[in-house]
């Protein structure tokens, strides 16, 4: 028997039961439309997590701190020294724990560490407003790292490093209210932006938009370049040179060509010379963790009901190996072999497996992207560039490969049932 | 070659289960069956007739004796070779219809040529053929179940010869149909052997049908009775319980 006409045999003979072919079917397709929807999930989740590590830092980045005190409790108070302790409790270490601030001197010691090609302090500067025109002003906030930080941008472009004017990326939750048309409209317009000096005195900068970007989750506010962070800070101090300079954070450049390997090596190193050097993937892998948790522990659920509805499966080709012995009967002994008898039957159990899981999959496409939809424009408006739900065609591919080696797999007892009768038996059989 | 191309049986057993519930079926038969012959294998129910049938269409295997098709042993064929031998050269009508429900009565007629590996076109073309030879041409597209007795039994027909095998084994061809039906359906099978050639094996307990073949094998429980003997009493002393051709 060739193999298109045993294909086409085996099709129609799953067609023949309907009723028993339909139950089947809707058994794995439960579990085809839950392992559907659940790697959608995971894959929409990370790629809006991949999404924010690209708005919160390039690849070639340490957040470097001070080392934290892990001693501190029980050995008693530290003595102090006016040249490491300069100031503390930076904010900018993780809650529970005080990070000591980095002074020019350990800039100097990070900067000289093999591997690293350049290091700079952030500074934070609080703007109170910004306002556009001599319009309405609205409080406003500046992300600290937004100089080493690649925006996702909606127009525009980004942030000039290099550059000598002040430049700005503004969140679009910003355009309409300043009295822009449209994000295209805010480009290359001039705001001001107010700020307060430590003497209270209050003072406007002048920047200019370079671009407009969608607001990010874990880097709030807008972007500004090196330029205008400076301009912001002088006039935040008001011209006084605060005594100690320290910052809490820096961020370091490093060799772009580094191996996974040779970057673990360097930060090794910087600890040693007691810095806390974390790339972005490292502040988010907890999070992705997380989260690559729970999408396994649905898909458990799903794989669960799959093995549910295999039983189905072979509890249906039994039942249809029963019914049709006569035919099986009939077909050996006109000629047709053991292994053929086997294909067959092992046939059917795939195109119920690929009927299940090709309807599931596509029913949790269809629904999914309208529930996906429905979510980004209410639940989750305020998460914009997220889609809960990614239908990537690789993972459905092989949720529906999967499916099909699982009904294949049930399908083995039941054909080799089959295979294995002796046409005699099966001719007398009433 | 044709002329070497015989079925030769000697000494056949066989026996169903074991122990207290043995039961021996076929004890010791012998039988030699020549290209282009009608040969009706006669017999009361249980006798055997069917277990024989199977034997020599190499669809069971004996217990004990030799079978030789074409001059070569049976036991040393390959599975392969045996399937290639009952799929190309043989032909089936057994006691029950066995037409797959539904399927078209065309599908069901080029079975066997599909298990062949045939071609679509091909099969359909010597499937149609073979319902015009058996007037059955306007019911191709109808289902199995919704034909008649007859019909049916034509179809297992045309499904037995479709093939073009050298032999059809006929199990009670006419054993489910009435008098005038089963007079067409014989027709039929003798018409194949006349025109086509075709050797014809009949298991029958109709005594007329078994007249018009060429050799009536008489069995009784299990043994064949000779011919001119059949009708004695003593019969059973003169079996031939493996004895040589
Ligand atoms: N699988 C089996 N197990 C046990 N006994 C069997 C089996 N198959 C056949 N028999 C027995 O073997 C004997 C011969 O059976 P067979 O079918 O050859 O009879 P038959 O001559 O064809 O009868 P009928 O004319 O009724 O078809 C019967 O007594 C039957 O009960
Ligand atoms: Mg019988």
């Amino acid at each position: 028997m060739r193999i298109k006409d045993l294909v086409a045999t085996a099709i129609s003979n799953t067609f023949r039961s309907k009723l028993r072919t339909t139950l089947t079917v809707l058994a794995i397709f439960v579990g085809a439309f839950t392992l559907t929807l659940t790697n959608a999930v995971g894959a929409g989740v990370s790629q809006y997590v991949d999404a924010q590590v690209g708005a919160l830092g390039s690849p070639d980045v340490f957040i470097i701190t001070q080392a934290t005190d892990a001693s501190t409790a029980g050995d008693g108070p530290v003595e102090f020294d006016a040249s490491s302790s300069a100031s503390v409790a930076s904010n900018q270490g993780p809650p529970g724990t005080t990070t000591k601030a980095l002074t020019d001197a350990d800039l100097v010691t990070i900067g000289a560490t093999a591997g690293i090609e350049s290091v700079d302090p952030i500074r934070s500067v609080q703007p109170d407003y910004i306002e556009y025109d001599s319009g309405t002003p609205y409080e406003f906030s500046i992300n600290a790292t937004s100089a080493v930080t690649t925006a996702d941008l909606t127009a525009g472009a980004q942030l000039d490093g290099g550059a000598s004017e002040a430049q700005l990326v503004l969140p679009d939750t910003f355009v309409l209210p300043l009295g822009f048309a449209s994000a295209e409209d805010a480009v290359g317009a001039s705001v001001s932006i107010g700020i307060t000096d430590i003497l209270g005195e209050k003072h406007t900068v002048d920047a200019t938009v370079v671009g407009v970007s969608l607001e990010s989750l874990l880097a709030a506010g807008a972007g500004a370049n090196d330029a205008l962070i400076a301009e912001l800070a002088d006039a935040q101090s008001s011209g006084i040179d605060t005594a100690v300079t320290s910052y809490g954070v820096a961020v370091a450049h490093f060799d772009t060509t580094l191996s996974a390997d040779a970057i673990t090596a360097l930060k090794a190193d910087l600890a040693t010379a007691g810095y806390t050097a974390r790339t972005i993937e490292d502040q988010l892998g907890a999070v992705q963790t997380v989260i690559n948790g729970i999408v396994g522990v649905l898909n458990a659920f799903a794989v669960i009901a799959l093995i549910a509805a295999a039983f189905g499966i072979i509890n249906t080709l039994l039942m249809s190996v029963q019914e049709r012995t006569r035919e099986i009967g009939l077909m050996k002994a006109m000629g047709m072999s053991s292994g053929k008898v086997y294909t067959l039957f092992s046939l059917e159990a795939i195109v119920i497996g690929f009927l299940g899981s090709a309807i599931g999959a596509g029913v949790a496409i269809g629904l999914g992207s309208a529930l996906s939809a429905a979510l980004s424009q209410g639940l989750l408006s305020g998460l914009p560039g997220l889609n809960i739900l990614l239908f990537e065609p690789a993972s459905v591919t092989f949720v529906i490969g999967l499916v099909m080696l699982i009904a294949f797999l049930s399908g083995t007892l039941p054909a080799q049932r089959a295979a294995k009768q002796n046409p005699i038996e099966s001719l007398r059989y009433e | 070659m044709d002329s070497e191309w015989v079925i030769d049986a000697q000494g056949l057993e066989k026996s169903y289960g074991s122990g207290a519930s043995r039961f021996d079926a076929l004890k010791g038969v012998s039988v030699q069956i020549a290209p282009g012959e009608t040969v009706a294998i006669v017999g009361k129910s249980g006798s055997g007739k069917s277990t024989l049938m199977h034997l020599l269409a190499l669809l069971d295997k004996p217990d004990r004796g030799t079978l030789q098709v074409a001059g070569k042993d049976a036991k040393a064929l390959s599975k392969r070779a045996v399937n290639e031998l009952r799929n190309k050269e043989f032909g089936f009508v057994f006691q029950q219809f066995f037409l797959t429900p539904n399927v078209s009565v065309l599908d069901n007629v080029i079975l066997p040529l599909k298990i062949a590996g045939m071609g679509g076109r091909e099969r359909r073309r010597r499937g149609m053929q073979v319902l015009e030879q058996l007037e059955l041409v306007d019911k191709a597209g109808n289902k199995a179940t919704t034909l008649s007795g007859g019909q049916k039994q034509r179809v297992v027909i045309g499904r037995a010869l479709v093939n073009a095998p050298r032999v059809i084994f006929a199990d009670e061809p006419t054993g489910n149909l009435d008098t005038a039906t089963g007079a067409v359906v014989e027709d039929i099978l003798f018409e194949l052997n006349r025109s086509q050639d075709i050797t014809l094996v009949i298991v029958t307990h109709d005594e007329e049908l078994a007249a018009r073949c060429d050799r009536q094998i008489y069995i009784r429980d299990g043994l064949v009775v000779p011919q001119t003997a059949a009708t004695h009493t003593g019969a059973h002393a003169m079996t031939t319980a493996g004895g040589p051709a």
